[in-house]
């Protein structure tokens, strides 16, 4: 790999000198409004901070964030499946960010394919737990003697410690008078910022207020996920599930994409699909290869939701003093969410403290890290496009089935199948990164065996 | 294994990485305690760090194709995670300021070092 990024760097000290005389630079004493306290927020909010102080800078961050992450259920929770994936965990480590135990509600080693004509375990590449299931709130609303920590109330924290101010208050509306954001209180009080980072993703009202900016930000395609919480016991949750995330593969009528998640005593039940409603959740739950998955004590908890799911990314997440970071922004297409949080949230933060926080400092700095996500997503639409084909058929199952059976087992064999499924239900890796591993002749090769075999019945 | 848990368990003693071997990956201490050792020329062990929660070593192998230039081992129970070459050198490729984060602590190791051979000068004069 090339250390073309090299110039990157220089580029950032450039934007130091010139910033300067910039109308649109930070300056000591700059207070940014950053709404929405969950990841993209707090790592913008952290990640602006840490920088600011390397260059001495002095800023005022308050976080909006009506959500208190100590509570159990809705109150604390943002409505996700909970997996921190791969590369976020490696990455975040290489950043001196390493999650607690108390947070990881459960290290991921394996991913486990259910289909009807069978199941495959894929271990970790590197045979280690790299993968954290976890809650973003406080755990299910009847998890209250459970011993969780909030994985968003984890990275506030972070934030509050760099001397972030979490906000309670409701905004009600922003206004631009002088070309500054004026956030608009319930108590009808008003305060000016000079930069607003909108972090609210895609759940909240709050991008109907921004309205009146000239961009005139339009809401992005969305469809709706639906999560459920089924309490168990720590035990019977382990010896059923183990340390692995369930996925399933299932030829149902309207079914897209299903996951069942370890979490402690909790097992957390997560499906994606444009035209999910109860018959089909009921329908899934009672399909016998869920059945065989399920521990069987378990009883669903009063939380469930169905959030909205970013699909697209915005032409322009961003203008003169305000920025759209992770959901309400651009996000990794069904996959790695937090990771698009975190990618997104530094990319606004560096270009806020080394550039400005103008339209053109956005656009030059902050747009490149949004566009290689949306890129990807097109190449993750192809790929997800043609995993529906495969799953409808049963011949097609049986034959990714039989080579990620066959690389697991066989000691050294170059686990293409098993990569490609890892990566597409981990979101570790770019879509354009595992589209291009299905162009290998091995994996060429090989999905053609097993297509032939697929024919006929496995022998036992 | 500890299921709430990131990386990879160690008991007390096992080598992480051995010197002399070659290798493509960095690692950060998730828990517990880390030792750094060197194998001297008379065939001893130099102690050269211990390192903790948050600490990384091996970062030298995914900058350069070298061998292991020392030893890490558990000191009791430790649980360390692995960071793929490929996944680092991607990000820093998109986000440059993630190098300066591993430059610090290198910058600091390299301080230690000259005060180290400094001190080591003054005994020898």
């Amino acid at each position: 790999m090339g250390f073309s990024s090299q110039s990157s760097v220089a580029d950032s000290f450039a934007g130091l000198a010139s910033s300067e005389e910039n109308e649109f630079a930070l300056k000591d004493g700059s207070r940014i409004a950053v709404v929405g306290g969950g990841p993209s927020g707090s790592f913008f909010a952290y990640f602006l901070l840490k920088m600011a102080e390397a260059i001495d800078l002095e800023l005022e961050v308050d976080i909006f964030e009506p959500r208190s992450f100590q509570y159990c259920g809705p109150a604390g929770c943002n409505h996700c499946g909970g997996i921190v994936s791969e590369s976020l965990v490696q990455i975040l480590s290489a950043e001196g960010i390493v999650l607690p135990d108390t947070v990881v509600q459960r290290g991921v080693e394996s991913y486990v394919v259910h289909m009807d004509v069978g199941d495959v375990s894929i271990a970790s590449p590197v045979n280690e737990q790299r993968i954290a299931a976890l809650y973003r709130g406080n755990g299910p609303r009847e998890g209250g003697d459970a011993p969780l920590e909030s994985f968003d109330g984890f990275l506030q924290g972070m934030a509050t410690e760099r001397g972030a101010r979490v906000v309670r208050q409701l905004i009600t509306g922003v206004e631009w008078p002088d070309g500054r954001p004026h956030l608009k209180f319930a108590d009808h009080s008003d305060s000016s910022y000079d930069l607003v980072a909108v972090a609210a993703g895609v759940n909240s009202r709050f991008i109907d207020l921004l309205d009146d900016h000239p961009e005139g930000f339009k809401p992005p395609k969305t469809t709706r996920g639906y999560i459920c919480e089924f309490r168990s016991t720590e035990e019977e949750i382990l010896r059923v599930l183990g340390s692995s995330v369930h996925v399933f593969l299932l030829d149902i009528p309207r079914f897209e994409f299903a996951a069942i998640i370890p979490k402690g005593p909790f097992a957390t039940v997560v499906m994606v699909g444009d035209d999910l409603d109860e018959e089909l959740v009921h329908t899934f739950l009672n399909d016998p290869v869920v059945q065989r998955a399920f521990p069987t004590n378990a009883v669903p908890c009063v939380c469930t939701c169905k959030p909205l799911i970013n699909l697209g990314a915005r032409k322009r997440p961003y203008g003169d003093r305000v920025v759209l970071v992770g959901d309400s922004g651009v996000t990794r297409l069904y996959k790695d969410g937090i990771g698009a949080a975190f990618r997104t949230g530094k990319a606004a933060a560096t270009t806020a403290v080394f550039h400005g926080v103008s339209r053109g400092d956005f656009e030059k700095h902050f747009w490149p890290a949004c566009k290689s996500i949306a890129n990807d997503n097109a190449v993750g639409r192809i790929m997800f496009a043609t995993n529906t084909v495969m799953k409808n058929s049963r011949l097609t199952r049986r034959a990714m089935l039989r080579m990620a059976q066959r690389e697991q087992e066989r000691d050294g064999a170059r686990p293409h199948m098993s990569s490609l499924l890892w990566n597409m239900f981990t979101g570790s890796a770019p879509y354009t990164e595992m589209f291009k591993g299905t162009f290998h002749p091995g994996f060429i090769g090989n999905l053609l065996v097993s297509l032939g075999s697929a024919f006929w019945p496995r022998q036992k | 294994m500890v299921s709430g848990a990131l990386g990879k368990i160690y008991r007390d003693g096992e080598e992480i990485v051995s010197q002399g071997n070659t290798g493509e990956s960095m690692y950060v201490v998730q828990s517990g305690r880390v030792e750094v050792v060197q194998t001297t020329k008379n065939g001893g062990l130099q102690h050269l760090a211990y390192l903790e929660a948050g600490n990384f070593f091996g970062e030298m192998s995914v900058f350069e194709k070298e061998v292991r230039s020392a030893t890490v081992r558990a000191v009791g129970e430790a649980r360390v995670l692995k960071i793929d070459k490929k996944t680092l050198l991607r990000r820093i490729r998109e986000d440059p300021l993630l190098a300066v984060n591993l430059l610090k602590t290198m910058s600091q190791r390299i301080r230690l070092l000259n005060t180290e051979i400094a001190r080591h000068g003054d005994t020898h004069l």
